[in-house]
């Protein structure tokens, strides 16, 4: 009986005692997460996730304190291929709510004065002094820097309209569980 | 149909597939009827698999039936032309023949009832013409794939030639139950459909033409074969009645024992598969100089009077079909294509297409649907499966989330015939979770080719910003080292002149 | 001309279904099982028409507690015939005129612990029936292995209405009156007394009383043929296919040969096999339930064939006579690995997935 207690009580001991000294000696230094995770991010610093760029975001999101989800321009795509690297469970809906949007100017309100260009983080928008800017629809991510330095209110957010070829039917509801 | 002739049935058919209840009749036996002109037409740019047309007409021109109103741009494309004589009244959106009811652009032409046709070309032998020629005149006629799937034919024609097709089998399978267009066009027009299967070997340079047809329409088998008994290179061959016989990787493998494998086309095995509607269209683009401007569109269910084939222009609205043919009562629900595959349509007025084989019209008691159920894991989905994939399995897989786990079942794959949805006893919506998950992984896809191109994009932009930095600097310390040399030079000048007043004084 | 942008999921195709349902089938299976009861009932008597009634009973109770008790429709949950079927085919595997608690605990613990707490129906991983079969027989060896000899109900010694109540209530009155031992349960026991089946046997293996069904076993294991027939009718309606019994009932009857033929002193012969115990309801009741069973073709043979071996393993050399209800749970337990492993090929892939190879095929006919 005695024998039986000491023995169990040594190799709980010793096994402890492992385990504590794997856990210093192996002990992750630095964080490469962060950096696989910012290398999957769509890198245009654009701010929509109200931090302050990419990098930022991707060592919140390693450390949990930043959803999957919070990345607009990366969408869908993104949130699945991040919550597969984490592990972690996902809830598209919050992404779909939301719907990718891009800018749009109004041609009637803008004056030319370049200062949209200057802060568009993937050179979506062209134009020159005293000429009406335009948007190139593929490159804009829909980060809406322009609309916030726009004098005029000429650029506006507007979501990008459904077409035929990319409409999705809808997940069909489950009546049973 | 007796016991023992239905247990010899099965024992010929095919072990993959759904027989359902084909209502054909007595539509199909009715006599081909043809619309009158409709007061609008309603023509879509987009009405093939590829780039859409571009109008070259513009609102309040007169144009002639026949003439190009919008030309095909990009390699896979087709043009389209004015399907009756009038005057073009608008140019922009209509709804689409699409479940989701979105807007497609669409030329809107009030025919003036002349029916002035525009000046034909016609070849005087069409087989003197080289294969390219002949292609060519096809494209310019606007002939799609008139099975559904309105891949543009010239084309597959060209593809043909190239990949050095052999056998072209001709679909006159048409499984779908309720359509009887082909059919139709086969029991009235089996000479012209034979002389398009003709032009069509001529332009592919294949040997021999498999022409499978399902054998619940004798008439059409013997009319085919009727047709076609002069020229030995053109065979008929019936096939079993079984649904999806008329998806072309099954009739491939029916009529000549071959399978697609599933990253190739079926040209990769020396096979290209048209349908019995597209022949005849080549036959009148070709022999009349008639691009492909009208069709037989079935128009069939339990909400219609009459039900029956109509020959009508493309362009003409869904209402007008269904307004010639009758309606017994309300429908409840109106579908373009057939049962199994159809689109279903958000309201009556959306207009035919060149792919559009049906209208139809159910009442409530067709389209009752019992409330889906638990999966009971029968596997009547699977033996189903013309394409030998586990229904069940995918879905289980969509409904958790997991679409690459879909995937990995081989969703790509299917063919969304709707055989597995159509035999489940649980009535679980099996093609919506497949049309479903092929629509995101897709839109996925996207998504990850843009994010790429932001990253580019954002990459070059800083690139550009130190670019510019540098020239920049650059040219600050140019202007600076010419503004501190013409200083210099201005002090050297001061300094020689002071001297020389200096010197002067 | 206007469009809408439909905000709930449109109707998807396809537009027309076929007519079938899960009440259905279930309704349909439990009609072929019907003449092989009545005439179980006719050998049988009032005894063993009570314990009927009261595990399917129990089993529908069972089924309903739980549906209720998760909140959904009892009505709609029921009317699926699915915990109908599983009370039936439990009441048929179990001794005619066994006691009638029994019935209830076996249709209760077969509903509530074996499908509901699983999820229900399509979720549970083992056949209802046969665990709430496999439970009674562990926990009242006694009462699950007293079998009765067939008494026609129209016998003059046949207990009446009256004395059926009293057998179902109390149980058998005086065992030895009545209770026999069943084929396989005979040879085993005759066997392990050091007699040779050669000698054991050697009246009572007349074929004759092996195809009329009338010896002691339960109502689905004298019945063979009339099971049989239910069976042959079930796959002519295509509602289950012939891989699973024609698997089973061969990886039955091939071992059982073989041994048959190299000592038929120590081994049964391969119809006695397939026409005592459990062999036919298992092959085309029990083991093709739709849940538990494999999904692909290939596979549904494997576990056709592994279900069959395993019951002449554990009839032959088991602890038990009878090895079918434990044959079909080991292979109920393996029917996620066979799915796992052994799925369809895909047209246009060969068996692993790939691609097929495009000369090959150009190269046919």
């Amino acid at each position: 009986m005695i024998a039986a207690i000491l023995s169990l009580t040594l190799l709980g001991a010793v096994l402890g005692l492992g385990l504590g000294v794997a856990a210093r000696k192996f002990a992750v230094e630095g964080d490469p997460l962060a950096d696989e995770i910012a290398a999957l991010m769509p890198g245009s610093n654009c701010g929509q996730c109200g931090m302050a760029g990419c990098a930022v975001a991707a060592a919140g999101i390693a450390d949990g304190s930043v959803p999957v989800t919070c990345c607009p321009p990366g969408g869908r795509a993104l949130a699945t291929a991040l919550a597969e690297k984490l592990g972690v469970t996902l809830d598209l809906s919050s992404v779909a709510d939301s719907g990718p949007q891009i800018a749009v100017i109004a041609e009637d309100l803008c004056i030319g004065c370049c200062r949209c260009l200057k802060v568009c983080p993937t050179d979506a928008l062209v134009g020159a002094a005293k000429q009406i800017h335009s948007v190139i629809r593929e490159a804009c991510t829909g980060c809406g820097n322009c609309v916030e330095r726009c004098p005029t209110e000429a650029a506006t957010m507007k979501p990008v309209p459904v077409t035929l070829q990319h409409w999705v039917w809808p997940k069909p509801a489950t009546a049973v569980a | 149909m007796g016991l023992i002739e239905k247990f010899l049935h099965n024992l010929k058919a095919p072990r993959w597939g759904v027989h359902p209840d084909d209502h054909k009749r007595p539509a199909a036996d009715a006599p081909l009827r043809e619309l009158p002109l409709p007061k609008r037409l309603y023509i879509p740019l987009q009405q093939h698999v590829g780039q859409p047309a571009r109008p070259i007409v513009l609102v309040g021109q007169t144009v002639l039936k026949g003439q190009l109103i919008a030309e095909a741009q990009g390699n896979i494309s087709a043009p389209v032309h004015a399907s009756a004589s009038g005057r073009v009244v608008s140019i922009g959106e209509v709804t689409a023949p699409h479940p989701s009811g979105l807007p497609l652009v669409a030329i809107g032409i009030e025919p003036d009832g002349l029916d002035t046709t525009a000046e034909l070309t016609i070849p005087a032998d069409p087989f003197a013409l080289s294969p390219a020629e002949l292609t060519r005149l096809v494209a310019a006629a606007g002939v799609v794939g008139l099975g559904g799937a309105t891949f543009p034919s010239s084309v597959k024609l060209a593809l043909g030639k190239r990949s050095e097709v052999t056998t072209l089998i001709v679909n006159g399978g048409e499984c779908e139950p309720y359509l009887s267009c082909d059919d139709r066009v086969m029991r009235d027009f089996a000479a012209s459909v034979i002389d398009g299967v003709r032009l069509m070997l001529h332009a592919m340079g294949a040997r021999e033409a498999l022409v499978g047809i399902e054998d619940n329409k004798p008439e059409a088998i013997a009319a085919m074969k009727r047709a076609s008994a002069t020229f030995p290179e053109i065979k008929v061959r019936p096939v079993p009645a079984r649904y999806p016989m008329g998806s072309d990787r099954q009739l491939i493998v029916t009529l000549t024992g071959k399978e697609v494998p599933s990253d190739c086309r079926a040209a990769d095995v020396g096979v290209i598969v048209n349908n019995v509607s597209t022949a005849n269209a080549v036959h009148r683009a070709i022999r009349l100089g008639e691009p492909l401007i009208r069709r037989i569109v079935t128009v069939n269910g339990g909400a219609v009077w009459q039900p029956g084939n109509i020959l009508a222009p493309i362009g003409t609205l869904a209402s007008d079909l269904l307004a010639f043919a009758g309606l017994k009562s309300e429908p409840a629900r109106i579908v373009m294509g057939g049962p199994m595959m159809g689109a279903v349509l958000p309201h009556a007025k959306v207009p035919i297409v060149k792919g559009t084989s049906g209208i139809l019209a159910f009442n409530e008691d067709e389209i009752a649907a019992p409330e889906a159920g638990a999966c009971i894991r029968c596997g009547t989905c699977t033996s189903a499966c013309p394409m030998g994939l586990l229904p069940l399995e995918m879905a289980a897989q969509i409904r958790a989330g997991s679409l690459n786990g879909a995937e990995a079942l081989g969703l790509a794959d299917c063919i969304a015939c709707g055989c597995c949805a159509y035999v489940c006893p649980s009535h679980i919506p099996l093609v919506q979770y497949f049309s479903h998950a092929k629509g995101e992984l897709s839109e996925q896809s996207r998504s990850r080719l843009r994010n790429e191109a932001t990253k580019r994009l954002a990459a070059e932009r800083v690139v550009r910003l130190e670019r510019e930095a540098i020239e920049k600097a650059e040219a600050a310390a140019r202007r600076k080292a010419e503004r501190a040399a013409q200083k210099a030079a201005e002090a050297a000048k001061s300094a020689t002149e002071s001297k020389e007043t200096e010197a002067a004084e | 001309m206007t469009h809408n942008l439909t905000l709930t999921a449109p109707p998807t195709a396809p537009h027309t279904l076929a007519a079938n349902s899960i009440s259905r089938i279930m309704l349909t299976v439990a009609a072929t099982l019907a003449p092989a009861t009545l005439y179980g009932f006719w050998l049988y008597g009032w005894p063993s028409i009570f314990l009927w009634v009261i595990t399917v009973l129990a089993a529908l109770f069972g089924e309903a507690l739980c549906i209720k008790l998760a909140g959904r429709s009892v009505v709609s949950a029921l009317s699926d015939g699915s915990a109908l079927l599983t009370g039936w085919l439990l009441a048929i595997s179990l001794p005619p005129w066994a006691p009638w608690w029994i019935g209830v605990l076996g249709g209760l613990f077969a509903t509530i612990l074996a499908k509901q707490v699983f999820g229900g129906l399509g979720f549970n991983l083992f056949n209802p029936a046969m665990v709430g079969r496999v439970f009674l027989l562990i926990s009242f060896p006694v009462q699950m292995t007293v079998w009765v000899a067939p008494l026609p109900i129209t016998a003059a010694s046949a207990p009446g209405f009256h004395d059926g109540l009293l057998i179902a209530a109390h149980g058998i009155p005086s065992m030895d009156a009545v209770s026999s031992a069943t084929l396989l349960g005979f040879a085993k026991t005759e066997l392990s007394r050091g007699i040779d089946l050669l000698h054991s046997l050697a009246g009572t293996n007349a074929p004759g009383i092996v195809l009329s069904g009338a010896r002691s076993g339960s109502m689905g294991e004298t019945a063979s043929l009339l099971i049989l027939a239910g069976g042959m009718v079930l796959i002519f309606l295509r509602i289950i296919s012939w891989h699973i019994p024609a698997a089973l009932l061969a990886g039955l009857a091939l071992p059982a040969a073989i041994a048959h033929g190299i000592d038929p002193t120590r081994y049964l012969d391969a119809s006695s096999h397939l026409f005592s115990g459990g062999a036919m309801l298992g092959a085309f009741f029990i083991a093709t339930d739709y849940v538990t069973s494999p999904n692909s073709r290939i596979g549904q043979l494997v576990f056709g064939a592994g279900c069959g071996f395993l019951t002449f393993v554990i009839r032959t050399w088991g602890g038990y006579p009878e090895g079918m209800a434990f044959a079909v749970l080991l292979m109920n337990a393996m029917t996620p690995v066979i799915d796992r492993y052994i799925r369809p090929r895909i047209l246009g892939r060969d068996w692993r997935g790939a691609p097929l190879d495009p000369a090959t095929q150009k190269g046919k006919s």
